[in-house]
């Protein structure tokens, strides 16, 4: 009984952390929603970038690990630039659908970039306490709480922190947020609507390389890693409700634990299929997510 | 006489034009495969015509029915898993196999529509995706099944009249059947199916307003493309010889998409040109080795960023050139509206409510309409008029009360049976089809009330004489002014020539010139014998057409009668001149 008792709390911990990295990454799919109505299909690429980079800095340069994350950040900055300059602006004025499509294109490229450059060879990341000389974890009644785990929710829980006061306590949060509500409004009242929107791009680049950066040491960096971490935080951010952001916190913790739970007891194998389950019953009984607001179309 | 000689030579040359492109088709069909010499190259031929096969069923389901799908690569697998177990596994017939795989697809692909009914955007993106990643993760993991990761080998090649026993002859075979299917999503295309679905993708709410069963037609769309996905996936299973689930996961389904983007989605062609240059562009930049789909991607971005319409617009815009001005043939009967016994009560609504969560918009509303009357609903901003005409046309389900239409109780039935049972409308914000052409958006509202093709064309003919638009009859909706977009919604709906009009603002947004037209026509269709509700702002145009009219205020009726008696009512002048205690009425 006992036995069975850690176990699940050790479920309930690995879930959360997972849960934790995909809200992260559902987050960055949220901010650019918001701000441009764009689902971001190469969301997913963001952390495996950001993870190579970490890699190629850390492992590759021997830089000093906080240094190799400093300069895999401003590198992510760059590329949520360059990716809101090549992707998004030109096609600003246009359906849902050539944006995604055009979005899918980015993720094919960043992919098979990485694959040229990196190869196709797993890479393996020292998890990050070992820099500080640690190993391992701890074990608090009977469940074994993995630094790596841990470090990833503190991040989690400080990044969902930050963004809160961000949004709530600054001009330029303010001034995002204005840009996301209601662009011809925010630009009637003199905000500098482009630029909001860069720097929209630019913060969810940086989450996404965070996000990735944080999950390399449990799962091998791989060029194919943000496909997968991509859609689940897609079917979190559609579960917790579509642009939302709390609905993507709780959607991406969700979809961890109910991920955790459901290869422990029913099958390891189908891992992948249960958010994706999950996610096509609450679409059918609840389309529009947990906290998304019903809208109907007006005659 | 030389007007019919005109109309005459224009349906010859169309005529010929298709008799033509037909020929070409098949001329390549035959010749393809010979100018393909290697191996290597007829295999990608065969590959080209298999996802060109899938890339037609997007064309039915995203291009004319305008319902996302990222789910085509699994259909493809269900169709080419069909093949490969049947020929393989469990030793059938390949025609069987093939059959069996299509029901598969069938079945699979109307529950996915009829799951999604609801969904639009985003969220059937998202369906549909994960739909394509529980297929994959089945064939990958259910290995007594589908043999998993190493997939099936040894597949049979269909037997046929002569043995396809080299890859040239199956080339043939494989581009035969790309041919037909293509021949038929052309054909589709302008048959009432066809524009019923086009009519859904560019306007949902008003195609179910006329009479369109929309759920029906969209799990239709899903279904027939599912078909075609899985049609696609056994030509290439048979073509391969081999197959794994890496060929159906959803980065296939990401490229069935792109391929229809690319190409152009609203077109045969386009699904074709698209999925030939994906096919063989990876082949081309192969000399780039590693990053070729690096360039592949940026050629996806460059295309949908320069060519809106994909490479099918740039054909459409060369074909634009040659095209020859078409005409419509003169109608040969005239619109036959309202048939009925005159002043029976057409529409008899009783103790008509409906909230909005606290918000009561309509509050027990009564209104009878006889038959051959124009009647008016007016009143002031707000006062919930035009719910009332979503409430009458089923757009909106009444919280309580009755209405009875032609005898009959409609109250809460769909929009698209209201509509069939004869009551027509039009919308205060325009919702026409607006990439569909004027002949078009009224031959989706002719079919309402049912019969042959050629019974539904004179209907939709005699509607655009009656308005006026014979002239403008091939022009697209978008391309013409606001008042003759009007218009068409006007013709539209009397195309279906119904016993009851709920025309919603008819008269915004028009000059005098063009309301003295509105006018016109509207008397013309109730000496006809056609009766109207009639919700408008503009009194004067009220009192021109209306006898009698009912008004509202704050959701409540405050008077009813004559024209002349509801304007000198003084609850009526007190609501217009904003006295909220006497518009109530306390």
């Amino acid at each position: 009984m006992a036995e069975n008792l850690s176990m699940n709390g050790q479920l309930v911990f690995a879930g959360l952390a997972i849960g934790s990295v995909y809200a992260l990454v559902a987050l960055g799919f949220v901010m650019i929603f918001r701000a441009t109505n764009v689902v971001n299909f190469a969301q997913g690429e963001f952390s495996m970038l950001g993870a190579y980079f970490l890699v190629a800095l850390w492992q590759g340069l021997k830089l000093d690990y906080f240094a190799a994350i400093a300069l895999a950040l401003l590198l992510m900055v760059g590329i949520g630039l360059l990716f809101e300059i090549t992707v998004y602006y030109p096609l600003r004025n246009r359906t849902f659908l050539p944006v995604i499509i055009a979005t899918i294109g980015a993720s094919i490229m960043f992919q098979n970039g990485a694959l040229a450059i990196f190869g196709s060879s797993p890479e393996k990341v020292r998890p990050v306490i070992e820099t500080v000389g640690g190993t391992g974890g701890v074990t608090v009644a009977g469940v074994f709480f993995d630094y790596q785990y841990l470090i990833i929710l503190a991040v989690a829980v400080m990044l969902v922190g930050l963004q809160y006061l961000f949004f709530e306590y600054t001009l330029l949060g303010k001034k995002m947020q204005a840009t996301s509500q209601d662009k011809d409004m925010a630009r009637l009242l003199g905000i500098p609507v482009v630029y909001m929107i860069a720097l929209t791009f630019i913060y969810s680049s940086l989450l996404g390389g965070l996000s990735g950066m944080l999950v390399a040491p449990i799962f091998f960096v791989t060029h194919k890693m943000g496909a997968t971490l991509g859609l689940k935080a897609f079917a979190a951010t559609i579960c917790g409700g579509f642009g939302d952001v709390r609905g993507a916190i709780v959607g991406g913790l969700a979809l961890g634990v109910i991920e955790s739970f459901g290869s422990a007891y029913i099958s390891a194998v189908y891992k992948d299929a249960f958010s994706f389950l999950v996610l096509i019953v609450i679409l059918l009984v609840r389309p529009q997510g947990i906290f998304g607001e019903k809208v109907s179309e007006k005659a | 006489m030389n007007h019919s000689a005109t109309v005459h030579a224009s349906a010859w040359s169309r005529l010929r034009f298709r008799v033509l492109a037909l020929a070409l088709g098949a001329v390549l069909v035959a010749v393809l495969p010979l100018l393909f010499t290697t191996r290597y190259s007829t295999n990608l031929l065969i590959l080209g015509a298999a996802m060109g096969i899938g890339t037609l069923g997007l064309v039915v389901v995203l291009g004319y029915a305008g319902q996302i799908s990222l789910a085509q690569a699994a259909f493809y697998g269900i169709g080419a898993y069909a093949a490969a177990l049947g020929t393989t596994h469990w030793g059938i017939n390949w025609w069987v196999a093939v059959v069996l795989g299509l029901v598969a697809a069938a079945v699979a692909g109307g529950i996915l529509g009829t799951a999604t009914l609801k969904l639009g955007g985003h969220y059937l993106a998202m369906t549909t995706i994960c739909f394509q990643v529980i297929f994959t993760l089945i064939a990958t993991n259910w290995i007594a099944f589908t043999g998993g990761p190493d997939g099936i080998s040894n597949i049979k090649r269909p037997p046929f009249f002569i043995p396809l026993n080299s890859v040239q002859r199956y080339a043939w075979f494989a581009l035969a059947a790309l041919y037909l299917v293509a021949g038929l999503v052309w054909w589709l295309r302008d048959t009432d199916l066809g524009r019923a679905m086009r009519a859904i993708r560019e306007n949902e709410l008003a195609a179910e307003a006329l009479g369109i069963n929309t759920p029906r037609i969209k799990v239709i769309a899903f279904t027939l493309s599912a078909v075609l996905g899985a049609l696609g996936g056994t030509i290439y299973a048979s073509g391969y010889l081999y197959i794994s689930p890496d060929s159906f996961n959803f980065d296939h389904a990401v490229l069935f998409l792109a391929m229809a983007l690319v190409g152009g989605t609203e077109s045969f062609l386009g699904a074709i040109l698209g999925a030939s240059l994906l096919t063989f562009l990876p082949e081309w930049l192969r000399d780039l080795k590693k990053i070729y789909l690096v360039i592949y991607g940026c050629v996806i971005i460059l295309v949908i960023v320069f060519m809106p319409e994909g490479l099918w617009g740039y054909v459409k815009l060369l074909g634009r050139r040659f095209a020859r001005r078409r005409l419509l043939p003169p109608a040969e009967r005239p619109l036959q509206v309202g048939r009925g016994v005159a002043s029976e009560e057409i529409l008899y609504v009783v103790g008509l409510v409906k909230r909005f969560g606290g918000l009561v918009a309509v509050d027990k509303v009564d209104l009878v309409v006889r038959r051959g009357e124009i009647h008016a609903l007016i009143g002031p901003n707000g006062s919930g008029k035009t719910t009332y005409i979503n409430l009458l046309s089923g757009l909106y389900a009444p919280t309580s009360g009755s209405i009875r239409f032609l005898g009959k109780d409609v109250a809460g039935l769909r929009p698209s049976r209201i509509a069939s049972s004869g009551m027509a409308r039009s919308f205060q914000n325009l919702r026409l089809f607006r990439e569909l052409t004027v002949w078009e958006n009224v031959l989706v509202g002719a079919k309402r009330a049912g019969g042959n093709e050629t019974e539904t064309k004179g209907r939709a003919l005699a509607a655009i004489e009656f308005a006026g638009l014979s002239d403008k009859a091939y022009e697209i909706c978008r391309s013409l002014p606001y008042g003759h977009q009007k218009l068409v919604e006007l013709a539209r709906a009397i195309a279906g020539e119904p016993e009851l009009l709920l025309l919603d603002e008819p008269g915004a947004g028009l000059n005098q010139t063009e309301k003295q037209e509105l006018i016109r026509l509207l008397r013309r269709l109730n000496e006809m014998g056609l009766t109207i509700v009639i919700v408008e702002h503009d009194m004067s145009l009220v009192s021109r057409v209306a006898a009698t009219a009912t008004v509202l205020n704050f959701g409540k009726k405050i008077a009813e009668g004559t024209i002349d008696e509801v304007l000198r009512h003084p609850a009526v002048v007190e609501a217009y001149l904003g006295n909220r205690e006497v518009a109530l009425g306390v």
